[in-house]
């Protein structure tokens, strides 16, 4: 038999048909469903008269509209009543349509999707998944097929269980090496957005491969395949190793007893056979990565803490100058100022980019025993879900947090793009631990710098942002 | 879906590379139960001067004049021309409905971001692929000339200028049969219905664990 890719192999196990011109049907084993991108689904479906084709694919959410403070106060914290009934209406459409299991707002086990999914078990090495999220691509850490969709087509897959598309083509992100002190697995992938560019991945899968990459821890390689979309590849994934089959381990929907046994043994052959080729090959050197910060209003735009922010008059190419110039003056920056210059007013540490526990437990160690800078209008940490909340204060983690001068929130994506109340002011700069710097992304007229958990927690601390290799507050 | 076969219109040049989802559509207006209602506050945070919210009046609102859809020369443009990476971002699917609902049919751009391009397909709006050079051109002529026009027609997947020249473009020929004929991709996944049971049977022999 050809030797077949990770990608190959969970393309060809989940093909029910495919056409003449390769237009397949992929059925898809779980649908993850949010508040924001299904409502208009289901009301297709009722409107058509269609039932879901399988409850017990779904498992659901609401997290992007959820406050992260007053949850005291029940549904009434939802101060916006556009959101409110946004979240009702999941509610109302789960308990109309049903679930496997759904964390409602307020549950003590609800969070962001992609952080619940995997920590849930709800995620497992094989599977086809998909939801109304471009951010899917974060359970590809999983070695399963994982990508984000639109409204349309959570509405197929509801009423279908089914995907239609083409395959694409593959590309294979090698990062060999080890990586320097304080440097994570969001500098390696905000590294391959600089180096291939935010649409290098359009039309792609992309596997990342290499010891650096072998050597994250699975919340690491979350981070990575997260941010896949970022450079354009609708989703990114990671071969299935021991730290895989031992991270899926008594979750609580992973299998149990003997078929833990079978699902392992099938688990074991998710990798890309040795010969398997790819249609592009990208190598980076992880010795050579250093702290990313991004400068601009989209995640290519991005360079080194020791670096500088870009002369656009050194871009050759006119629309490439007018888009750095567009970047710049939006951010309010200047040519050539170094990075350590900038200041951040707010600091965000969150968004299922990074809010997890390690991402936690690392900016923690940072500030431990420090003070959040007198510059700093507003330092928050929003756990990625309400177990990883309770894991971080059992660790006394909040503590720490709260003693810097950051406060401590509940659960949900928060201000990675600021559906509820966590949202930049005009003319706020932030160091963001999310994964979009996108123009109003945090917040109208707001100013994002992407960086690692650890640089956000280092930039508090120093008020400016600092190389967290050699930070020592 | 809406069926698209041709159209001929006014063009409106997005002089931007990467245009995000979120510029397209801010997050606020995301908060919706609707389908609709997204038109007036397509790229909502470059058309107007100030900060818009779902419920507020958009007409009163106070217009940016150099945004380049508040351009009388371009009012009333249904093609839009766009630099390379258009949609990338969020998979947001107002991000379409927002292009259709303003009044756009047909973007025409080196390359698309590939849920957007999913997305758009899905819902009637044609997403047109040229070289950049080609787009670049079209770029000289919209802004060189007020009024300028192109046809679109699917079926023969060309581009026409005014004065004629025709730029053949490639698109997936299920993508065309659909958009073509307005098709419902639900019905039409519906008529493998047997074998999607068939699979589904086979998956829950070899992973038994995925149905528990």
């Amino acid at each position: 038999m050809t030797a077949r890719t990770l990608y190959d192999k969970l393309w060809d196990s989940h093909a029910v048909h495919v056409e003449q011109d390769g237009t397949t049907l992929l059925y898809i084993d779980r649908h993850l469903v949010h508040e924001v991108t299904s409502p208009q689904a289901y009301e297709g479906l009722k409107l058509a008269g269609r039932k879901p084709w399988r409850v017990d694919s779904i498992v659901a959410t609401a997290d992007h509209n959820t406050p992260t403070r007053n949850w005291n106060k029940g549904i009434a914290g939802i101060t916006d009543p556009v959101s409110r009934l946004q979240v009702e209406t999941l509610d109302q459409n789960i308990k109309e349509f049903g679930a496997r299991v759904y964390f409602p707002f307020l549950d003590r086990q609800q969070g962001i999707v992609h952080v619940i999914g995997p920590e849930q078990g709800a995620t497992l090495p094989g599977m086809t998944l998909v939801c109304g999220d471009s951010h899917t691509s974060t359970h590809g850490a999983l070695a399963c097929l994982a990508f984000g969709i639109g409204t349309s087509e959570v509405e197929h897959v509801l009423a279908t269980q089914c995907m239609v598309m083409k395959k694409t083509r593959s590309m294979n992100i090698v990062v060999e090496g080890t990586l320097g002190r304080g440097i994570s697995a969001k500098d390696i992938i905000l590294a391959i957005i600089g180096k291939i560019g935010s649409g290098g991945g359009t039309g792609y899968t992309i596997e990342y491969t290499g010891a650096a990459i072998r050597a994250l821890s699975m919340e690491g390689r979350m981070t990575l395949c997260n941010m896949s979309i970022e450079a354009g590849a609708r989703a990114g994934m990671v071969a299935v190793d021991e730290k895989t089959i031992e991270y899926v381990k008594g979750r609580p929907l992973a299998p149990k007893g003997a078929q833990w046994d079978r699902a392992v043994a099938y688990w074991r052959t998710l990798v890309s056979d040795p010969r398997a080729r790819f249609d592009k090959v990208v190598t980076l050197d992880a010795a050579m990565i250093r702290p990313q910060v991004t400068w601009g209003t989209n995640p290519q735009m991005v360079t080194t803490v020791d670096g500088k922010v870009p002369d656009p008059a050194e871009e050759k190419d006119p629309v490439q100058r007018e888009w750095y110039k567009r970047a710049l003056k939006y951010m309010d920056l200047k040519p050539n100022t170094p990075i350590t210059e900038i200041r951040p007013d707010k600091v965000f540490i969150g968004a299922c980019t990074n809010s997890r526990i390690e991402d936690l437990r690392v900016a923690a160690q940072v500030v431990k025993g420090k003070k959040v800078a007198p510059s700093i209008k507003l330092a928050i940490v929003v756990p990625g879900s309400g177990l990883v909340k309770q894991q971080a204060e059992k660790e006394g983690l909040d503590r720490i947090f709260t003693a810097a001068g950051f406060e401590w929130r509940e659960p949900g994506c928060s201000m990675c793009l600021g559906m509820n109340d966590d949202q930049l002011s005009p003319g706020d700069r932030c160091a963001s631990t999310s994964n979009r710097n996108f123009e109003g992304r945090q917040g109208p007229g707001g100013r994002t710098h992407l960086v690692s958990p650890a640089m956000a927690a280092a930039a508090a601390i120093a008020g400016h942002f600092v190389d967290v290799s050699n930070f020592n507050g | 879906m809406e069926r698209f076969t041709r159209s001929e219109g006014l063009v409106a040049p997005m002089d931007r590379a990467n245009v995000d989802t979120d510029s397209i559509i801010p997050k606020q207006y995301l908060k919706s139960i609707k389908r609709t209602g997204y038109g007036p506050n397509l790229f909502d945070e470059w058309r107007y001067l100030d900060h818009g919210e779902p419920g507020m009046d958009h007409s009163k609102r106070r217009l940016n004049p150099d945004f380049v859809l508040n351009q009388p020369r371009y009012r009333g443009a249904t093609v839009l021309l766009a630099r390379e990476n258009f949609g990338c971002g969020s998979s947001r699917e107002h991000a379409p409905w927002a292009l259709l609902q303003y009044g756009f049919q047909a973007v025409i751009a080196p390359s698309f971001a590939d849920i957007f391009y999913n997305n758009s397909m899905k819902n009637g709006l044609l997403l047109i692929r040229l070289d950049a050079q080609t787009v670049d051109r079209l770029f000289k002529e919209a802004e060189g000339a007020a009024g300028y026009r192109l046809a679109v027609d699917l079926e023969a997947q060309t581009v026409t200028t005014p004065g004629g020249e025709g730029f053949r473009f490639d698109i997936d020929p299920f993508a065309k049969h659909c958009l073509l004929n307005g098709l419902d991709e639900i019905g039409m996944t519906l008529q493998h219905a047997d074998k999607i049971r068939a699979f589904e049977a086979q998956q829950r022999e070899r992973q038994p664990w995925l149905f528990s």
